[in-house]
Formats: structure tokens, C-alpha cells, sequence
């Protein structure tokens, strides 16, 4: 033999050995192992999820939108969301409540007031915000709770395709829709898909930023031309506007946008959270944009926002931003961003993002990498809510994302049509006329909902089929609370188009937790805004109360906190909206501490 | 892309014939990197191209006892890097990697039969599609960056003789795709709109130029142009959603493989007359 034919020889079993590299690297991240009963899950990944939804009393159904005729070819595409949750305890009894939002004309909200028994009412018609889908108002998007005029109750925002609805919390018995005289309708006819409450000045009054999707002169009841679809897949500049509106302190609220900097951009906003990341002592705003770049926002000052995405690392690649998720990944005291983006196989691989503060950050400038291959995050499917959250309260949080856009006929994909479009020039795309008819066919849909579980070093592994947490609707929104007094958060899933799922969670009870609420007096009254660091041995973690994040949510206002078996926490630091710092040495384990904010520390 | 040296004019300043490929894709990346930021990062580019060569020079020392240039290693390298679309990082090394290793693996009477990205890309889709995609998305949304593009490039494919592959291709695409909307029901704007994307743009005009891998003689080359379109149609009405890379895996070889066929039994008659 030749030394051409050795080589020959070599060379194909080398390339049969690249050949197998995929299955290699598929074997190094198998799935869990599955258990035939929830003793066997919770003792080994310390936590299980028992679906309750309709043994505790909630049936209800997510309507999505319908829309203009001219779009009836691509209608699942387009009315792809508005099922959201929200958490709040709206009736202050101390037991979380949750409102969710439905989008088809006529097709009533609901607002599950907590029974404390373990079962819930739909008390949204009694208490006046159940009928707000309609032609003249639009179709709800989301909705977030903030104590805007700081009453000590909890109001309610809901944002639309159509126009912004503020209803105020008549002392927990009912509410009234003051949108005219808060100033809000002003703001018109707009197709948002994020809102969120900040006291973005340091005032002691929640501020709301809201941010639009489709751009403002688009009503989907009333097209005047069909060119409204993104000008780019990943370089959109068609998008809507977003809205800071700045509170008086009088119930009224002011357009602050332009001269807040936020008006700087036309991307497809679809969530927004917001943290102080840098320690300056204001909130800053990160934007998860579909069609494009994510954006970051940080508060100069409480006179403004300043675009520092490219600067802090996580404003270059352009993706499908869906959500924005808040989380000590690391147990750092830092908090780390989850954006979920989109991926599918063989046709569209973003992944999703973890941006973790890089060494090199500090306040004075922020540095992020992404971390999300590494921590094992980074490929989801078609997603939208991601939300860390310690399901099993050890310490380290976890993480669920929300997956799937159309579950249509079995068996259909919609997907060559929409590649064959996306990849055509922004002329081609923009115009809803050139777009295929979906005609029943699954657009990403029957994809399964994520739940990865933190190793706490460095690591996540999915256990949703483990933990009995599997779903497989086309989901949009998750928040957790504990529902039940277990001191174990439960999960509260809403999907697009179908039932709102509620699982209870049955969490190791020899893990030790503890959770903080508290209410402002110098700072707003829904203190959001304020970050707890607890520190326990070998651990330390931080988290902030805000009032909407991931996709279209909001989870329970109390934060928090499973430390493991620990058996004692050394301390709580508390930093007010106000600036004002609280230390809390030792708090007893495994209740809920009602804090309220000292006058004078 | 295009693994081999491309021709040029002979008069005035003339650039070595072997760089004005790999001058060109890197031009085009430079262009639309730097206008719309079209990497990933620059990380997986330079795994590809590293990848590339590290494969190139391994395998062909080991088959030849001899280094060569890497002009063609480049252009598989970065040709991988931009078309590969994947969060991680082993599919840019893999891709680069089988692009090159293919040339070693699958060789026909001395000569390799498939474009080496052609074949990585393809592979890559078949083995790996839970990992990686092909770009298929605009870069921005500025129509003139487009048509500078076009411009440059079927100038270039003007001048090196290559043109009329691309032309016939493009032009049978557009009435294939017109056939396609009759049967679909679409609008022939959304059947011919891929046409208008960066991965059309590449893959007309280096991949199916590839002189390496293109037949003989011109009229041989746009009959195989005309095929690949003529397949495209088949393999998008099934719905496939990287349809021309799978007719070039396909045409591609049989079209070298019948071509040295034919040639051969012309040299048996000719040589039986002598």
C-alpha cells in the first residue's frame, strides 16, 4: 500500500470522526432522568410541579385577537400574543391575586382573587376590569400593578393594541378607569407589548415606561395599507414608538420621552425590565427588541436615559428579543439579563442570551458577556417569557422559559414560506399582501416549555419533564408567587390562544427561605426599585421588586430567597428607591418579613 | 466558495489571478460587517478559517508530502463563517472543516467533484440542524447595499468569464419562480424573494462559479445552471428551505462525472478514427 492510499485511509476515517462530532456533543447534554412519582423528583432535583389548575378554580381560556380581513392569510402570525399574568395582592389580605389579560373583542379579563383556602375566584367583572377588549379601546397585551398615587393599594395598567388603560384601586373593593384624568389618553392609539412601573426620577412616584411593537399609526381594525410588517428580520427601524411617562404626584402623568432620550430608536420593543445595574441609585431600562439589537438604558441621574448597549457588550448582534429576565446567576450580588430569542432547527439558530457582568464591570461602566452557552441556556426554541426564579429554594435560581408561536394543524410548517419572505428585501417584506397564507399550518408550535435547574456551579440542566413541569402550549407569559403559603413559589403560565395552566410546586422542605415585603414611605409606596442582598454562609444573593419583566408579566411583589439547609442568614441589606440603606441582622427563616421603610436610618 | 484561482484581465496593473477571490468575499464581508455588523463575532470567523487551514494543511501534507498555499482554505474558511448561523461555536469549526476535508474524501479520477463549502454547508445541515442554520436573513435593510454588492460582483464574474452562469441561473429562477407561484397560489414577489438576500447573493456568485468544480465549457455551464435552478424549483416545492444548496450537492458532481464521461468516449472515438 502506497503512502497516498494510507493516507487516503486516514483521512476518511478522520472525516467519518467529524462526522460524528454532533452526536458527540449531543451525548455530553442528555436529558434528565425521569422518576415515576414526585418523592423520587423532589429527592433528587428538590422540587415537583403538580398541575392544579382547575382543582383550584381557574378555567380560563386566552383568546387571541382577530384582526383587519386583509391580514385573515397570516392572522395566527400576527395575533401571536397577548396572553400575559400578572401577580399583585390587590385586596392587601396578604395572598397574592393575579390578573390575566385576553384579546379577542368582547372576550373578557379575569382578575383570581385568592381565596386562602387554595382556590381561587374570578372576581374581574365585580370589580370593573373584566370588559376592556373592544373596538374603541383595543385588545389587551399585558398589564402591570403599581401603587401609582400611593394609596397603599394596587393599580392596575393595561397596555393594548389600542389605547393604555390606568385603573385605580378603590381601597381593594373595586376600581375605576381614570386613563382621561391621569393624562394617559393623551398618548393615543398605540400597539404596545411591554409596560413597566419605575420611579425613573427618585421622586417617590412610580414613573411608567411603556413600549410599543407595531409602530402607533397601525389599528388592526382599521388598516390603511397593508405595509406594516418589520423592514428587516434583524434590522428593523419601522417599529413603534416607546413612552416614559413622567407622574405629578397628582394622579396625572406627563410624556417625558423625547427629553428622557428615549425616543431614539424605532425598534420592535417586546419586553422591557428594569433595575439599578450600575448602583447609581436609579433604575435603568433594558429593552429586549425584536427584528433587531436589544437595547440598555442607563439612568443619568434620574434626568434621563442613556443608550450604553454597544458600550456595556450587549448591544452588537441583532436577534428576535422577547423577553428580559433579571437574575443573581451566580450568587455574585450581581444581576446578570436573560433574553430569550429564537431557535429552530436547521432553519434559525439564535440562542438565547445570559448576559453575566463581565470582571471588567463596574458602576462607572458596565460589562457584560454572554454566558449562556457556557452556563447551558443558550438554546431554547421559539421563545418568550424567561423568568429565573429558585423553584426549589436552594439557593440558586433557576430558570423556566416560556416556548412555541403557532400550534397549528400537526404534522404542517409554515416555515419555508416565512424564510422564503425574510430573506427578500425590505420592500418584499414589509407589505403583509406578499406574505404567504399560513393556511392551518404550525408555525414553531407543540414546542415544550424549559425548565432549567441551577447546579449553583455554573451550570443549568432542563428538568421540565423530571418535575412534572412539562407543557406544550404555545406559551407567552410566566410569573410565579406562592399561591398556597407553602413558602414554595408556584408558577402561573398563560399561552397564547389556550388554557392558563397553574402549577403548584412541591418544594424540598428541608430547604430554608425567606421572603421580604415591603412598602415605601419616602420611596413609592410599592418600594420598586428596591434590591435586597441577603447573605447567609457561603452564600450571598441579590434580587429587586419591579413591577413587570420577562414577557408580559409580573410576579409576586414579596421577594424571595431559598437558602438551602442553612440554618441562619447573617444579615439582609435593604436599598430604598430612596437611597436609603436597611440591614436586617439574622431575619427569621422561613416566614415572610413585612417591612416597612424607616423615616429616618 | 469559488477554492481555486480565478482569471484576469491581462492589461495594466493586474492583481495575482490567484487573490481576486478571496479579495472579493473579504471585501463583501468587510462591507457588510462593518455597515450592519453581519457577524455573529468575529471569534467563530476566524474558528472557521483557522479550522480551514489547520484541515487544509494537515490533510494535504498528509496525502501529498508538501504544503500548499491557502487561498482556497481561506475562502472555504470564511465562506463558512458567514454562511454558518449558530450560537456555538463547533459548527463554524466543523463546517470549515468538512469543506476541506471533502476535497481529500470524495475525489474523482484525481479531482475533488463537490464545492468543498457547498458540501460542509450541506453536510452541516444534515447532521447538526439542532445546531446550526444557514444565514438566510437580509443584511439591513438598505437597498443600495445590496445593489453595490450585486454590482461589484457580477462586474467581477464579468470580467473573469464567469458570468453567463450566474445570469442564466438568475434568469431561470425567475421563471421557475414564476411556475412555482402558479402551483402555490403565492405572489411571484415572495417566490423570487430570496433572490434579493445575501445568502442568494453568495451563493451566485461564488459558489455556483466555483471554476474548480464548473464544467469545461461554457455552454456545459449554463446547461448546469439551468439544472440546478430546474431542481431548486423541486426542492422548493417541497418546501425545503435551503433549496440551492441542495441542488448544487446534487447536480454539481453528476455534471463533472457525466462531462469527463462524454469527454472520454469523444477520445475513444477520436482516437479509434486516428
Amino acid at each position: 500500500m502506497n503512502r497516498q492510499k494510507i493516507a487516503q485511509i486516514g483521512i476518511t476515517v478522520l472525516f467519518v470522526g467529524l462526522l460524528m462530532v454532533p452526536m458527540g456533543m449531543r451525548q455530553l447534554d442528555r436529558g434528565p432522568e425521569l422518576f415515576e412519582n414526585k418523592e423520587d423528583a423532589i429527592a433528587r432535583y428538590g422540587f415537583f410541579l403538580e398541575d392544579v389548575t382547575e382543582q383550584i378554580g381557574v378555567n380560563f381560556v386566552h383568546q387571541r385577537p382577530g384582526l383587519d380581513a386583509r391580514l385573515e392569510h397570516i392572522l395566527p402570525q400576527i395575533s401571536s400574543v397577548g396572553a400575559s399574568v400578572a401577580v399583585a395582592d390587590f385586596n392587601n389580605n396578604g395572598l397574592p391575586d393575579f390578573y390575566l389579560t385576553n384579546s379577542l373583542f368582547g372576550s373578557p379579563n379575569a382578575l383570581y382573587r385568592n381565596n386562602g383556602d387554595g382556590s381561587f375566584t374570578d372576581v374581574a367583572e365585580e370589580m370593573g376590569v373584566a370588559f376592556v377588549n373592544n373596538e374603541e379601546n383595543g385588545v389587551s397585551m399585558g398589564s402591570v400593578w403599581g401603587d401609582f398615587n400611593n394609596s397603599g393599594y394596587e393599580d392596575l395598567l393595561i397596555y393594548k393594541w389600542g389605547r393604555l388603560q390606568l385603573f385605580r384601586n378603590e381601597n381593594g373593593l373595586g376600581f375605576t378607569d381614570v386613563t382621561a384624568e391621569s393624562g394617559l389618553a393623551q398618548s393615543g392609539w398605540m400597539n404596545a407589548n411591554t409596560a413597566v412601573w419605575l420611579d425613573y426620577n427618585g421622586n417617590g412616584f412610580l414613573d411608567l415606561f411603556v413600549g410599543g411593537y407595531f409602530h402607533e399609526d397601525v389599528n388592526f381594525w382599521n388598516l390603511e395599507h397593508t405595509r406594516i410588517m418589520p423592514d428587516s428580520y434583524e434590522y428593523a427601524t419601522n417599529g413603534g414608538r416607546n413612552y416614559l411617562f413622567e407622574n405629578q404626584g397628582d394622579g396625572t402623568f406627563i410624556d417625558v420621552t423625547e427629553q428622557a432620550g428615549l425616543l431614539i430608536s424605532r425598534r420592535w420593543t417586546l419586553a422591557a425590565a428594569s433595575a439599578d445595574l450600575n448602583r447609581s441609585g436609579f433604575p435603568d431600562l433594558m429593552l429586549a427588541n425584536d427584528y433587531g439589537v436589544d437595547e440598555l438604558f442607563l439612568n443619568n441621574d434620574g434626568t434621563g436615559f442613556v443608550n450604553a448597549g454597544e458600550t456595556a457588550g450587549l448591544g452588537f448582534i441583532p436577534k428576535s428579543g422577547m423577553s428580559v429576565g433579571f437574575g443573581d446567576v451566580l450568587n455574585q450580588g450581581q444581576l446578570a439579563i436573560y433574553i430569550t430569542n429564537i431557535s429552530e432547527a436547521g432553519v434559525l439558530m439564535q440562542g438565547n442570551n445570559l448576559w453575566v457582568p463581565s470582571r471588567r464591570s463596574s458602576g462607572e461602566r458596565l460589562r457584560f458577556r454572554n454566558l449562556a452557552s457556557n452556563m447551558g441556556v443558550e438554546i431554547g426554541e421559539w421563545g418568550y417569557g424567561g423568568r429565573f426564579v429558585d423553584l426549589n429554594n436552594n439557593g440558586f435560581v433557576d430558570l423556566y422559559v416560556a416556548n412555541g408561536y403557532v400550534s397549528d394543524t400537526p404534522d404542517t410548517d409554515y416555515w419555508y414560506d416565512y424564510a422564503k419572505v425574510v430573506g427578500g428585501n425590505r420592500a418584499i417584506i414589509m407589505d403583509a399582501n406578499n406574505w404567504p397564507a399560513m393556511e392551518g399550518r404550525t408555525f414553531s408550535g407543540y414546542q415544550f416549555n424549559k425548565i432549567w435547574m441551577n447546579d449553583g456551579a455554573g451550570r443549568f440542566r432542563e428538568v421540565a419533564a423530571a418535575v412534572g413541569g412539562q407543557l406544550q402550549l404555545d406559551s407567552r407569559s410566566v410569573a410565579y408567587a406562592d399561591l398556597f403559603g407553602t413558602g414554595s413559589l408556584d408558577l402561573i403560565v398563560a399561552s397564547q390562544n389556550g388554557p392558563v395552566r397553574i402549577f403548584k410546586n412541591h418544594a424540598n422542605s428541608e430547604n430554608n427561605w425567606v421572603a421580604f415585603s415591603l412598602t415605601g414611605s419616602a420611596s413609592n409606596r410599592s418600594a420598586i426599585g428596591a434590591q435586597i442582598t441577603i447573605e447567609w454562609e457561603g452564600g450571598r444573593h441579590l434580587k429587586t421588586v419591579n413591577a413587570g419583566d420577562a414577557f408580559s408579566s409580573q410576579s409576586q411583589r414579596p421577594l424571595h430567597f431559598g437558602i438551602g439547609t442553612a440554618k441562619k442568614i447573617e444579615r439582609a441589606e435593604i436599598i430604598w428607591p430612596s437611597g436609603a440603606v436597611q440591614i436586617l441582622d439574622n431575619p427569621e427563616l422561613n416566614m415572610t418579613h413585612y417591612i416597612t421603610e424607616p423615616d429616618v436610618l | 466558495m469559488s477554492n481555486t484561482a480565478l482569471p484576469l484581465p491581462q492589461q495594466g496593473f493586474t492583481l495575482p489571478k490567484v487573490y481576486v477571490g478571496p479579495l472579493l468575499i473579504t471585501g463583501i464581508l468587510l462591507a457588510a460587517h462593518l455597515s450592519f455588523g453581519i457577524l455573529d463575532s468575529w471569534q467563530k470567523l476566524l474558528m472557521a478559517i483557522g479550522f480551514s487551514f489547520l484541515t487544509e494543511a494537515v490533510l494535504h501534507y498528509a496525502m501529498f508530502g508538501k504544503t500548499r498555499d491557502m487561498t482556497s482554505a481561506y475562502v472555504s474558511g470564511i465562506s463558512a463563517g458567514i454562511l454558518v448561523r449558530s450560537p456555538l461555536f463547533w459548527p463554524f469549526a466543523l463546517c470549515a472543516a468538512i469543506s476541506i476535508a471533502s476535497k481529500y474524501v470524495f475525489r474523482y479520477k484525481g479531482r475533488h467533484i463537490w464545492n468543498p463549502t457547498n458540501f460542509g454547508i450541506v453536510i452541516l445541515l444534515l447532521i447538526a440542524s439542532d445546531s446550526a442554520a444557514v444565514l438566510s436573513i437580509q443584511w439591513g435593510s438598505n437597498m443600495w447595499a445590496m445593489v453595490v454588492i450585486w454590482v461589484v460582483g457580477l462586474a467581477t464574474l464579468w470580467k473573469i468569464k464567469r458570468f453567463h452562469i450566474t445570469f442564466v441561473y438568475m434568469a431561470s429562477f425567475l421563471v421557475f419562480g414564476y411556475i412555482r407561484s402558479l402551483y402555490t397560489g403565492h405572489s411571484w414577489v415572495a417566490e423570487i424573494a430570496p433572490m434579493t438576500g445575501p445568502m442568494y447573493q453568495l451563493f451566485v456568485l461564488f459558489m455556483m462559479t466555483d471554476p474548480r468544480t464548473t464544467l469545461s465549457t461554457r455552454n456545459g455551464r449554463m446547461l448546469v445552471a439551468f439544472l440546478i435552478a430546474a431542481l431548486e424549483m423541486v426542492f422548493r416545492l417541497n418546501e425545503a428551505v435551503y433549496a440551492p444548496f441542495y441542488a448544487l450537492f446534487i447536480i454539481g458532481p453528476i455534471a463533472l462525472i457525466v462531462e469527463d464521461l462524454i469527454n472520454e468516449k469523444k477520445k475513444k472515438r477520436s482516437d479509434a478514427l486516428e
